[in-house]
């Protein structure tokens, strides 16, 4: 008996996430997935796609209205659980930590559609290390630019050199048992309430 | 004076106004000086909120009223026994509509008054003048399939003649976007708590029809779910932060703490709503629409009128909505699950050192008291709230299966 390939909704009003998630699926041979970014209309969409598979990510505000139409409405036609058995506890696991969460309609083999589950949690995991170190390159920047003001603020106000500037930030942070950047956010702060020195 | 933390706790709670209980519970220091060292985590739905608390990122939640049973009862996709130690206070709710289906009521002899028989009247009328002409079904909001807000709006809807399941379309709105989805013409009316019925108001897009304590007198709303299998390994731990929560609950019901409290859950790590929409909760005194303004006694109660006790007779009330509206069959075994999910046993335990007054009963008739009460044993005072339903029926815990029976046969119009 030949299987009919799997429908796999991908719910995620994050565009990238969902097109990161949409490349793994059709890597690994997936065909027919869809990705929704927004659920206003939704029910329809649902009824035409007839999905064997549904990824949501855990934080739409929306998981309470999308769980009780796969459940009560005619949208989908078999009932639809999350995940395929409920006692794969260490799968549910990894899946709430990843910040995913899944719905299976009811039949499906737990061996048809672990695959798909593992994809997506392991792309989410890999799309939240990639936010959270463009976060910190993000920080970085930040960091590098208000200490860059201070130097120019004591440059200016104390007529140092740059270097002696510099050295000037990192002395007093060494010795408040401070950040750099924490001593230059200060500086920052003061001399915009000081007056005419701070007026950017 | 604080004691150094015994107990970690880790609570996650939706960005809702009776979340404040829970709040105040860390932020005014309650927990810290019962020795709890108070977690808490914001969520974005209730899914999230009973997924955590099944894998155990959660001990606790602020959770809808229903929700525990019918986690207990297998109904959620990932269900996990949840008991209900403490009450995180009675009322709350509104029923709001859209300015087309006010106009409708209006013309069908609705007053703003909020009178639940007299808005209920109009709004049937109003609905089979619209099915005469073929237009279709009005379609209601409500937060979650298993809350208390779905529960009244079809308790309200089926005494006034209206047939929920039929003659009205019921969906689900996450509480932040009823008020867009309605100013959009997406729903034509919802019930949620506040501030997102005074939202429509202010923006001139819904009026008030109804309140949750005019349907049911001091009826439950939010609870303290907690994993039964952490309730029952770490019970100091439960009854420290039980006995937090009855300190920050007295705290809130102070109408000295009001501002105070309003400014806390503006916060952007709570509400992130600004603290003069929080009011009308706070004091009951509404805008309905359309300038015209009621107060509402005992609209939102944090503490008074036992308003924390896990009272079964709620449980199980709730139990007789989800079998009349097919969420469950009603057998000896369900039943017994849904008899034992509250626990007053636990609140009583929590709260016997501090010497309060606490009702001495498990269950009351719902419906039975007309007017304040005073109860209680220990010899503090203690006065419970009238709790009668709007259209005078009463709920006997004891006579469950004739109030099921009478239920269902009321149901469907013929």
């Amino acid at each position: 008996m030949v299987r009919s390939p799997l429908a796999v909704l991908v719910i995620d009003e994050n565009r990238i996430r969902a097109s990161i998630i949409e490349a793994g699926l059709r890597e690994a041979g997936h065909e027919r997935v869809t990705i929704i970014h927004d659920v206003i209309g939704i029910a329809r969409r649902i009824a035409e796609i007839e999905p064997d598979v549904i990824v949501i990510d855990l934080e739409n505000p929306n998981r309470d209205m999308l769980e009780s139409m796969f459940q009560l409405s005619r949208a989908v036609r078999r009932p639809i659980a999350m995940f395929v058995d409920r006692s794969d506890k260490a799968s549910i696991e990894a899946a709430v930590d990843a910040g995913v969460s899944a719905y299976v309609v009811d039949g499906l083999r737990q061996e048809r559609v672990k695959p798909i589950l593992d994809m997506a949690v392991s792309r989410f995991n890999a799309f939240s290390r990639m936010a959270r170190e463009l976060e910190e390159v993000r920080g970085e920047l930040e960091n590098r630019k208000v200490i860059d003001r201070a130097k120019g603020i004591l440059m200016k106000s104390r007529g140092l050199s740059e270097e002696a500037a510099y050295t000037l930030l990192r002395k007093t942070a060494m010795n408040q048992n401070r950040k750099i950047s924490d001593i230059a956010q200060s500086l920052v702060t003061a001399a915009g309430l000081l007056g005419p020195m701070g007026d950017e | 004076m604080s004691m150094t933390a015994v107990h970690q706790i880790t609570a996650g709670f939706m960005p809702l106004f009776d979340s404040a209980v829970l709040v105040a519970a860390r932020e005014l220091g309650f927990a810290a000086r019962e020795g709890v060292e108070l977690k808490l985590q914001r969520e974005t739905s209730w899914a999230n909120i009973r997924d955590r608390i099944a894998i155990g990122h959660f001990d606790v939640a602020h959770m809808l009223g229903p929700m525990p049973l019918a986690c207990s009862l297998g109904l959620t996709p990932l269900a996990s026994d949840t008991v209900v130690p403490f009450s995180l206070g009675l009322g709350g709710n509104c029923v709001t509509v859209s300015n087309a289906v006010w106009g409708g009521m209006a013309a069908h002899g609705a007053e703003a008054d909020l009178d639940p028989a007299r808005a209920g009247a109009a709004l049937g009328a109003f609905i089979r003048d619209r099915a005469a002409t073929g237009r279709e079904l009005l379609r209601f909001a409500v937060v979650h399939p298993h809350s208390g807000h779905n529960y009244e709006l079809r308790y309200w809807l089926a005494a006034c003649g209206i047939d929920p399941e039929r003659e009205i379309e019921i969906v689900i709105v996450p509480p932040p976007f009823m008020a867009d989805a309605l100013a959009a013409g997406r729903i034509d009316g919802y019930c949620v708590g506040e501030p997102w019925n005074s939202a429509a108001v202010a923006a001139g897009t819904g009026h008030i029809v109804t309140v949750k304590p005019l349907l049911w007198k001091n009826s439950p709303e939010k609870v303290i779910g907690a994993r039964k299998a952490w309730a029952e390994e770490n019970p100091q731990a439960l009854a420290a932060l039980l006995r937090a929560l009855h300190h920050s609950a007295r705290w809130c019901q102070d109408a000295g703490n009001r501002s105070d409290l309003a400014a806390l859950m503006a916060e952007p790590r709570f509400l992130g709503q600004p603290p003069a929409i929080q009011m009308p909760v706070l004091t009951g005194h509404l805008h309905l629409g359309g300038g015209a303004e009621r107060t509402v006694e005992d609209f939102f109660v944090p503490f008074d009128k036992a308003a924390n006790f896990p009272w079964k007779s709620h449980a199980l009330w709730f139990y007789t909505q989800m079998v009349r509206w097919g969420d469950i069959a009603h057998t000896p075994r369900n039943l017994a699950i849904a008899r034992d999910c509250y626990r007053p046993d636990l609140y009583r335990a929590a709260l016997k050192p501090l010497g309060v007054a606490l009702p001495g009963a498990n269950a009351k008739v719902e419906g039975a008291l007309k007017a304040a009460t005073p109860v209680g044993s220990a010899g503090a005072s203690l006065v419970l709230g009238p709790d009668g339903f709007f259209d005078g029926q009463i709920f006997d815990p004891d006579k469950i299966d004739a109030y099921i029976a009478s239920q269902k046969s009321g149901l469907l119009r013929t």
